[in-house]
């Protein structure tokens, strides 16, 4: 494993450097068909699940294939993407927002053989390498986080769960039976670097357990203003503590305040929070963000807290498993999950769902908490 | 080192769904091959011990990553994420494992003889682990070493053109929804500007001189496909204000069957015959519409443009021609004060090269941000902080009821001086002598 130099020169870094170039331009990488029609699309129809065409003034149409995917995604399986590319679709592929890939033909003789290519293909163990489907009503990929393949500060893992509960949402992947669309979203600490905060079902990871401190190490690895100021509930206080023998500076946290969010963990190493029993999932449900009939919106916490169950979050599926079913259920054609659980209303969503109302989803977290509680005697029995 | 064992994972491969612990091990098994005698610069085996950390995290029910260490290329402050593993001695192969952000080209869209690049200069030089994207949108190169930094920087910039995206407390990389590319829905091309402003802003997406992060998203409509409304600092989301396009025959296939409804999205299951009352001019959320000599009729000033109808209908109904985009800011996910969603600061403007206006707000935002924001403040967080007058104020736009869902419900105004008159100067023994004490 020899060094190969780029050509880079560290003892002269700024010789013949390249800097904020920026992305490559998209119109490198339209197929023909897409630069030849663009802003000139008349309509579309969703021929199948996963299946698309679009069709042009010119008269032009292009079939679009969607398969869900790992986001987490090797090079041999971008290769095998780029062979399936180069056989089909004249060496062009995207992918969606939610991490779909998409592929695309200019002419309908070129669907089926794309399609069926695309479907016969395994893992190994045993799983699809491109399922098509996820269109309209049909649940798409789940928008996700790293969790614990990468990330320094998650309370659940992403990948994990994601792909367990595709694994159980797998029918309705392939299917447009649900009442409208329905999006699923994985974050797994509430940094929520996935904003899952507006999906029909959120899967959020959380701490329960206030950060341990290294006191040892605290000072040294930490500006302890940093980790103080970091406290939204102003519950860290600088504090100097015996340790070794010796008084250190390191910090003290006012436990009952903590809201377990890990912002002090961010600022300060110290200060982990991660525990296998503390930590967990919260499950969320009813937010949207398109503007469609009504105005987008927040998911509710529904869920508190259930424990994390690797391999596969069997709780954690079961209990999404429940919502989607009862909502596929219950819920009028066009209607979101939000909207649904505010028209029958949420006391009646918790019973169709098959969910228990703890105190914990009463909002008590500052000023919005009132806007939440229920102002009028309209309820129902 | 011996191969980990990973009975956890290995109970991830069974499923329909794409298992990524397939696809790692495929890649594992790829690597250990090396079939391409490709002169790998981080460890061979870095794949199996990735896995082999996971597995230890899906043991312990905890990750395994210490936090981030200060990593980069050279006269950049973004782009690179450090990440070290906090278990080095078992899995010496991801001691390193630091994560390069790629800013992707609008749209995603791909020749694959480009992806064959990206694959063949990852394979050399990190892990050929990716996500195929990142949440913000960026390719997402999943571990090397810190001595591939640079060499990596260099190829990617002489030999792909192709430059890092953004990371702390920068700009964002930028992103969009597919846009006019392939979709009739869209207002404005999405892919120009997000372009645009993205190589505008190169200083500021590489070199942190913010408060916090900043986000541009791009929705071509107000459905809203990258969720700009609940994730970007500014949403750039497409409107346009005259009116619906009809075809009236069109129209009339919906009602009689031969068009399917949202354009097939329901094909699932059987919701009966399709009802243009019930289905489109009922859930009109501002009963804009009605059937008149059996002619859809549309008063367009009372439309709030949801998308409703024209997602039912798309073959009858399409947006209008006179197309601009919304400003809405001040998005962001929980953390610290809970979730904010943009609000509606420029009701409508046109996008149009070369955007000066639409940058003309970007930057007094940005002037007022910098200036007054706190360390780790999003701008939401400052707009609840100084309030949205203050908004008004150094971005120069005028008030418009459009910015409220409703007025306020409390009368503390907190009046200028200037504005009442006589300001707030007075004499208080010349008011005494009407009013005694």
């Amino acid at each position: 494993m020899a060094f190969i130099s780029s050509g880079y020169n560290p003892d002269k870094p700024m010789e013949d450097r390249i800097t904020d170039i920026g992305p490559r331009k998209y119109t490198d990488f339209y197929p023909p068909v897409i630069a030849k029609n663009k802003g000139k699309w008349l309509y579309h129809d969703v021929l199948k699940p996963g299946v698309l065409v679009h069709v042009a003034e010119s008269g032009d149409k292009v079939f679009t294939v969607r398969c869900g995917g790992a986001r987490l995604m090797s090079t041999t399986h971008i290769r095998e993407i780029c062979e399936i590319a180069d056989k089909h679709c004249g060496g062009h592929v995207r992918f969606t927002t939610r991490n779909n890939i998409e592929f695309m033909v200019d002419d309908e003789k070129k669907l089926d053989p794309l399609v069926k290519d695309l479907e016969s293909r395994k893992f190994a163990g045993g799983s699809y390498k491109f399922p098509v489907g996820g269109t309209g009503t049909a649940i798409t990929n789940i928008v996700h986080t790293q969790g614990w393949i990468h990330c320094h500060t998650p309370a659940t893992d992403a990948s994990g769960p994601v792909k367990s509960t595709m694994d159980v949402l797998f029918d309705y992947f392939k299917d447009h039976r649900l009442p409208a669309k329905l999006r699923v979203s994985l974050a797994c600490c509430l940094n929520m670097c996935g904003a899952v905060h507006c999906s029909d079902i959120a899967i959020l990871g959380y701490h329960r357990k206030p950060p341990m401190l290294d006191h040892e190490y605290l000072d040294k690895m930490c500006e302890v203003p940093l980790a103080i100021a970091a406290c939204p509930t102003a519950a860290i206080k600088p504090a100097k503590v015996e340790f070794g023998g010796q008084k250190v500076n390191s910090v003290a946290v006012n436990e009952p305040r903590c809201m377990f969010c890990g912002n002090c963990y961010t600022m300060c190493p110290g200060m982990p929070l991660a525990d296998d029993v503390g930590d967990g999932i919260v499950i969320m449900a009813g937010g949207k963000v398109s503007n469609r009939i009504s105005a987008p919106k927040f998911s509710k916490v529904v869920v508190a807290f259930i424990p994390n169950e690797p391999p596969r979050w069997p709780k954690t599926t079961e209990c999404i498993r429940k919502i989607v079913e009862a909502y596929e259920k219950s819920a009028n054609k066009y209607e979101r999950l939000g909207e649904w659980a505010e028209r029958i209303g949420w006391e009646r969503f918790f019973e169709k769902c098959e969910l228990e109302f703890t105190h914990h989803l009463i909002d008590d977290f500052r000023d919005p908490a009132y806007f939440t509680w229920r102002q009028t005697t309209q309820f129902k029995f | 080192m011996a191969k980990s064992k990973t009975p956890l994972l290995d109970q991830l491969e069974s499923g329909p769904w794409p298992s990524f612990v397939s696809d790692l091990k495929q890649q594992a098994e790829v690597r250990a091959k090396n079939e391409a005698k490709t002169e790998f610069q981080i460890p061979q085996t870095v794949v199996e011990e990735l896995m082999g950390l996971l597995e230890l995290s899906y043991v312990h029910k905890r990750g395994h990553w210490k936090h981030g260490g200060i990593v980069g290329v050279f006269g950049y402050g973004g782009g690179v994420i450090g990440r070290y593993c906090d278990q080095p001695q078992q899995f010496p192969g991801v001691a390193h494992f630091h994560t390069l952000r790629v800013n992707q080209p609008s749209g995603k869209f791909y020749t694959t003889e480009y992806l064959r690049q990206l694959c063949d200069l990852w394979d050399f030089r990190g892990s050929g682990i990716t996500n195929m994207h990142g949440s913000t949108g960026d390719i997402i190169f999943l571990g090397t070493t810190t001595p591939q930094l640079e060499e990596i920087f260099y190829e990617m910039t002489h030999k792909l053109n192709q430059d890092l995206g953004g990371s702390g407390s920068n700009l964002r990389t930028p992103s969009d929804c597919i846009g006019q590319a392939r979709c009739e829905y869209a207002c404005y091309d999405t892919h120009a500007l997000c372009y645009h402003l993205t190589k505008e802003y190169q200083d500021e997406l590489h070199r942190p001189a913010f408060p916090y992060k900043f986000k541009f998203k791009f929705d071509g409509c107000p459905n809203c496909c990258v969720a700009s409304i609940a994730r970007a600092d500014m949403s750039f989301i497409g409107t346009w204000r005259d009116d619906i396009r009809i075809d009236q025959e069109a129209v009339q296939a919906y009602i009689g069957g031969e068009l399917p409804p949202n354009a097939g999205d329901h094909s699932g299951r059987d919701w009966g015959p399709f009802d243009i009352q019930k289905e489109v001019i009922d859930l009109c959320p501002t009963e804009c519409m009605w059937m008149e000599n059996n002619k859809l009729m549309i008063e367009n000033k009372e439309c709030n443009r949801c998308m409703h109808c024209i997602n039912v209908m798309p073959r009858a109904l399409r947006i209008g021609k006179d197309t601009g985009l919304s400003i809405l800011v001040g998005a962001k996910a929980p953390i610290l004060d809970g979730a904010q969603m943009s609000s509606m600061l420029v009701p409508f403007i046109k996008a149009e090269e070369p955007y000066d206006e639409i940058k003309e707000i970007i930057e007094n935002i940005w002037d007022w941000w910098m200036e007054e924001g706190k360390n780790r403040e999003r701008l939401g967080e400052l707009m609840k902080r100084q309030g949205f007058q203050k908004l008004l104020e150094v971005t120069g736009i005028d008030p418009d009821p459009r910015m409220v869902s409703e007025p306020r419900s409390n009368p503390y105004i907190f009046w200028k001086e200037e504005e009442v008159p006589g300001g707030f100067k007075r004499d208080i023994s010349e008011f005494r002598k009407y009013h005694q004490r």
